[in-house]
């Protein structure tokens, strides 16, 4: 479980995070969303302490992220943020292969390799595998960078917008993922999103925030409401219900 | 371009280290008339000197590029050679060049190494335990600093006793012609143990090529192993600086450096630093001794080397920035 206490975060003079206290479950899948600037990544990137933040506390597994080791955190939470640029030249297998670093700081084993084939197969980057990630689409390296993560194997993974850059057939072959891994391996995953539609289908908890403060949190079933989601994003949502999930429809 | 991608990385680098060897043959025997017991220790001398520089110059530049993610920067930007130059200066302005002249050399150099260190962890803890940990802000303020230094040590260039500045600037320019020997030892002691403490840190380096974010996420300890680069980065500095002086008052590392690790990079396409650390020190030794043998035995323009080797820089950075490569 990641308990996340009283987490407030100013930058300068603007809160963007105020006093935000939420649970998320384990072995779950838990979608942050929220319209731009409501904290989404400031509270993801603080989870997986990337940032300080100013008062509060996280304790993933009972860890409390800013005082446990950096390298036992590595083995078990791992984020990914929205932009990641790099200037090595790497190869996607390169890459992919630093998600072992945490366990073997550099020194692969025959288990370790197995880990590696096993993300690029399963997001399907075999083909690609000897490819320089300057060499890639915007979606292609999106999906590396993935791979690295999930290579990493931690039970907690962050993920700030998985879905950026990816065509409609690998975002939803990337949720699909992710769901497997979360039944069948109990690994649990906190998304940003954008898309609520995303959100509706495949999460088991989704938490709201606007204006830096937890807005609502519940079930697919409960967020999805044209009340709930137009006190959110400040539009109106229509809802219907298509094929057992709860659709929202606001293009119009 | 395909080809030159594909290349074993470890033939790159036995290919230089072949190159290298050559070239500090030929500084060794090209031209040399008269007794070998004189020319051996006296081009010996030389060598060594170009040896630790080189090391030392491309070694602290790969270093501090992977730590800023950025290609088109030296540890000059940090002002770090800047800081020497004030502390030489202010040396002969308070002391005199007679003073400057009675102290020892490796007690220098010692101290030169404690106060850039002493700077240099300052300078990152200053700024790293504030709200901002932005390496652009570091470097910005590292260039501050280093107008700051150089201006208070052209300062008091200006203010300083004619004779005192003659023996100053013979302190300060590149030469490779007037290399203290006791230093020399010192130099070679503190290169080794900077390089023991850096062979334990190869793999992280690769991580940190990655970015701060992403190295977080892999378990390094971020500030503490940056801080400790920066240590080290400071240290080979030192060496360089002290070794061979400052050309120009602009620091021999500022294209020099530049030329030898955009060259390694070039030449090995691999993102493990332990490909690209030896490839960048060889270049560099391949450009000092190679370029010294060339310019000496065969155009007889010695002392032109610094001079040669900034212009090439020069044309490397234009060329980089025109490449769009200062990402």
């Amino acid at each position: 479980m990641i308990e996340v206490s009283n987490v407030s975060k100013r930058y300068g003079e603007t809160l963007v995070l105020d006093e935000v206290s939420v649970q998320l479950p384990a072995g779950k899948i838990t979608s942050i969303i929220g319209p731009n600037g409501a904290g989404k990544s400031t509270l993801v990137s603080i989870m997986g302490r990337l940032l300080p933040m100013d008062a509060g506390h996280v304790l993933v597994d009972g860890l409390d992220v800013t005082e446990t080791a950096d390298d036992v955190l590595a083995r078990h939470l791992s984020i990914l943020r929205q932009e990641n640029q790099i200037v090595s030249r790497l190869t996607v297998r390169d890459l992919v292969a630093f998600g072992r670093y945490p366990y073997t700081k550099g020194r692969p084993t025959v288990e370790d390799r197995e880990h590696i084939a096993q993300a690029l197969s399963y997001l399907q980057l075999e083909p690609l595998a000897g490819r320089f990630l300057d060499e890639l689409s915007g979606g292609q390296r999106q999906r590396a960078f993935i791979a690295m993560v999930l290579c990493q194997d931690t039970k907690y993974v962050l993920l700030d917008e998985p879905l950026n850059n990816l065509d409609m057939k690998h975002a939803v072959g990337m949720m699909k993922l992710l769901k497997d891994a979360a039944a069948k391996l109990g690994k649990t995953f906190v998304l940003v999103l954008h898309d609520i539609n995303f959100a509706s289908c495949y999460s088991d908890h989704i938490v709201a925030l606007r204006d830096g403060k937890l807005a609502y949190q519940g079930t697919p079933e409960e967020i999805m409401q044209p009340d709930v989601l137009a006190e959110i994003y400040d539009l109106p949502i229509d809802i219907h219900e298509i094929g057992g999930h709860r659709i929202g429809l606001y293009f119009t | 371009m395909l080809k030159l991608s594909r290349r074993s990385p470890l033939a790159m680098v036995l290919a230089l280290g072949g190159l290298a060897t050559v070239s500090a043959i030929a500084f060794m025997t090209i031209g040399a008339k008269g007794n070998w017991d004189f020319v051996l220790p006296f081009r010996g001398v030389k060598l060594a000197g170009m040896v630790l520089v080189g090391y030392a110059i491309a070694v602290s530049t790969v270093l501090f590029q992977t730590v800023t993610q950025n290609r088109i920067l030296t540890p000059s930007v940090m002002g770090f050679d800047a800081l020497y130059i004030l502390i030489q200066t202010c040396l002969v302005y308070f002391v005199g060049a007679a003073g400057f002249a009675s102290i020892d050399p490796r007690l220098l150099f010692g101290l030169e190494v404690a106060v850039m260190v002493t700077f240099a962890v300052l300078l990152f803890r200053w700024l790293f335990s504030g709200r901002v940990r932005s390496i652009y802000l570091l470097m910005l303020v590292g260039l501050v600093f280093g107008i700051l230094f150089r201006s208070l040590a052209g300062f008091l260039q200006r203010i300083i006793d004619p004779n005192d500045f003659v023996a100053l600037q013979g302190e300060i320019f590149a030469s490779f012609n007037a290399i203290d020997q006791q230093l020399l030892l010192v130099a070679a002691i503190a290169v080794l143990l900077v390089s023991l403490i850096g062979w334990r840190l190869l793999h992280t380096f690769d991580v940190l090529a990655l970015g701060r974010e992403t190295a977080i996420n892999l378990g390094v300890d971020y500030r503490r192993t940056v801080t400790l680069i920066l240590i080290l980065i400071s240290i080979l500095v030192s060496v360089s600086t002290a070794l061979v002086g400052s050309t120009a008052f602009r620091g021999p590392a500022m294209f020099f450096g530049l030329l030898v690790s955009n060259l390694a990079y070039q030449l090995v396409p691999t993102h493990r630093h332990v490909y690209l650390l030896p490839a960048a020190a060889f270049i560099a030794i391949i450009c000092l001794a190679g370029g010294q043998t060339l310019l000496e035995q065969v155009v007889d323009f010695g002392t032109a080397l610094p001079i040669v080797i900034e212009f090439l820089g020069g044309l490397v950075f234009i060329l980089l920035l025109l490449k769009g490569a200062a990402r």
